[in-house]
């Protein structure tokens, strides 16, 4: 994935309206008003943040006129969980080689302060 | 051994990274500010190698980080330490030659010695929400938590 693709995943997923519409769309598709009654959001405002997330193809809308209904697509998620564990490796990476550099550091100090006592 | 590494949100602008590791402060506290230390370890995976380390340990002072990709490509960071308290903290800007995120992120290494070990936390905060989002990419904390869970509850779970 580019980050320009995941930089608007997240920026899709910055807001918590979105991130709301989106675990309701989890249990399943809703029209635009089905989604705007728990919020208590005006119809254009939730259309505005349906279509934030259906350009970061966080969603597609049906194409009945009228209904719209909305549908999940897990696959923009699952990339930017990717990066997250890229992220997490990266540092996993470098922590398990600094360990063994403190290993060896104190090794040698060990040995240095057995040199000096002996 | 392996200490298990904790990384998390923490409200708008950071992730926390957490970690401890079995040696005294002063030593890993060396370990992220002498050159020859730190070419033994940072950012060195995956076809990976130093190029340039150079450190200027003193508040005002920069350091600048080049590494070299078998292959041919380079990656360059560097910044400026704010605050240097030996060998308890370390704060400096980090900006990359390329950045991925916008804006310049503040790192705050902070080491904690505990029973001779080093409880080591490294906080990034960045200067957008967005910036911060792009590195971690899943928030975990309370504002965020909605996110997160709308990803762990597709892809099973990640922590």
């Amino acid at each position: 994935m580019t980050v320009d693709t995941l930089s608007r995943t997240l920026s899709a997923l910055a807001d918590p309206t979105r991130r709301r519409i989106l675990t309701r769309l989890k249990s399943g598709r809703a029209t635009v008003n089905e989604l705007a009654e728990p919020f208590d959001l005006s119809l254009p405002t939730i259309s505005k943040h349906l279509k934030v997330l259906e350009r970061a193809e966080l969603i597609r809308r049906g194409r009945q006129a009228q209904w719209r209904p909305c549908t999940l697509r897990p696959e923009r998620l699952g990339e930017a969980a990717e990066w997250l564990e890229r992220f997490r490796e990266m540092w996993e990476a470098n922590f398990s080689n600094l360990d063994a550099l403190l290993d060896d550091l104190q090794g040698l100090k060990s040995d240095s302060e057995e040199r000096k006592k002996s | 051994m392996t200490h298990p590494l904790d990384i998390r949100a923490v409200g708008e602008l950071e992730i926390e990274i957490k970690r401890v590791f079995d040696a005294p402060p002063k030593l890993v506290f060396d370990a992220w500010t002498k050159p020859e230390l730190l070419r033994q370890w940072l950012g060195k995976r995956g076809g990976w190698d130093w190029d340039v380390c150079e450190v200027d340990l003193r508040v005002g002072g920069a350091y600048r980080y080049v590494w070299k990709h078998a292959e041919g490509m380079t990656m360059g960071m560097g910044g400026v330490f704010r605050e240097i308290v030996v060998p308890e903290r370390i704060v400096s800007t980090e900006k990359f030659d390329a950045s991925w995120y916008p804006g310049e992120a503040m790192i705050t290494n902070v080491l904690e010695e505990r029973d001779g070990k080093t409880v080591s936390v490294l906080t990034c905060r960045y200067e957008t929400t967005e910036a911060r989002d792009v590195v971690l990419a899943s928030p975990m904390d309370e504002g965020l938590g909605d996110g997160f869970k709308v990803l762990d509850d597709v892809l099973g779970t990640l922590l």
